[in-house]
């Protein structure tokens, strides 16, 4: 790629990601009365992380298997409270492990 | 200053994520052709998981830019959603020229820790929180653009599974501590499963799917489950 080209996509890359983040944040500043509002606000975080993180997740791996291990690993961990870096490790490496384990068994 | 110190605190265990996620966007970055220095600077200015993903993506497959500014716009519609709720908790000394600065560091994570605090959001500590997550960010790049080959591929493959498990990290917590969240939550996931699999629709582009989600459990639970007054706590 030439190095022209990258900066446009750049360009393009970071003007779009700015304004989405910073024209939302700037134009409301009054608070919002609306009760529904309000809620589905509240609501946006983890309706976003959940149908970003399923089915997708099952998939980052290569292997369902291994990709399922890491994900059990993930809630058990994240269930007992555990910190967000510990429960990213806790994936890793339990579907590190299944892989391996994979590996000698089959 | 003693603001900016919790924030940076608060801030420091997603800094520590973020370096494991961005190594491997790193290594990814480098095998899809960009140089080491593109994908640093790539990561400097978005910030961004799921959009630099698919950023790298379509550089690698030399698309338009109208492509790349749609794809963008889809994948991170959520940020703006995250936006309108910030500017609903930060304090009244918060200006707009702040807000230009900061609002930069809106990601999911910064986002889900700050909505998290009982009390408004101050721009001192909103800085701090954003420090070392852009720090882990940037540094997480470098390091994996610039050795990631020599990684075996097991495991940069279990690696991939970081950032989802930071994602899980965020909202078992928050459906552990609230019925209304499990329920909306899962609901979510049961229509992005659907979106996914089901003949018809499953040709819809991941980004809009999420939007699609996201929008249509958040607005059941409105309707269904009406969070009361949250944000007059103020301390």
């Amino acid at each position: 790629m030439k190095t022209g080209v990258f900066w446009s996509y750049l360009a393009v890359m970071f003007a779009v990601t700015y304004l989405v983040r910073v024209l939302p944040f700037v134009i409301f500043h009054k608070k919002i009365e609306n009760k529904f509002v309000r809620s589905f606000l509240a609501y946006i975080p983890y309706t976003v992380l959940g149908a970003m993180t399923f089915p997708a997740v099952f998939y980052a791996t290569g292997s369902v298997i291994t990709a399922g291990a890491g994900v059990t690993a993930a809630l058990i961990a994240a269930y007992r409270g555990k910190e967000l870096f510990t429960v990213a490790v806790c994936a890793s490496l339990a579907a590190l492990l299944t892989g391996l384990l994979l590996q000698v068994a089959l | 200053m003693k603001q900016f110190l919790q924030g940076l605190k608060d801030g420091s265990a997603i800094g520590i994520g973020y370096l494991s996620v961005s190594f491997t966007f790193g290594l990814a970055a480098v095998s899809s052709g960009l140089d080491w220095w593109e994908a640093l600077f790539v990561s400097m200015m978005n910030l961004t998981s799921a959009g630099q993903f698919a950023g790298i993506t379509i550089m690698a497959a030399a698309g338009s830019c109208l492509e790349m500014a749609v794809s963008q716009l889809v994948i991170n519609l959520r940020y703006a959603l995250m936006s309108i709720s910030l500017s609903q908790k930060v304090d009244r000394r918060f200006h707009a020229g702040k807000k230009i600065l900061l609002g930069f560091a809106v990601t999911d994570e910064i986002f889900a820790v700050a909505m998290s605090r009982e009390q408004e959001i101050n721009a001192l500590y909103f800085a701090g929180l954003a420090v070392l997550p852009y720090l882990g960010w940037t540094c997480g790049t470098l390091a994996g653009a610039v050795c990631g080959n020599i990684l075996p591929e097991n495991v940069s493959d279990a690696l991939g599974l970081a950032i989802y498990g930071m994602f899980i990290a965020i909202i078992v917590p928050a459906m552990k501590k609230d019925s209304r969240i499990l329920k909306i939550t899962l609901l979510a996931v049961v229509l992005s499963f659907g979106l996914y699999y089901l003949p018809g629709v499953s040709g819809i582009s991941s980004g809009f799917a999420v939007i699609i989600c996201a929008v249509a459990a958040s607005a059941a639970g409105a309707v269904c489950f009406p969070m009361e007054e949250e944000t007059k706590e103020g301390a």
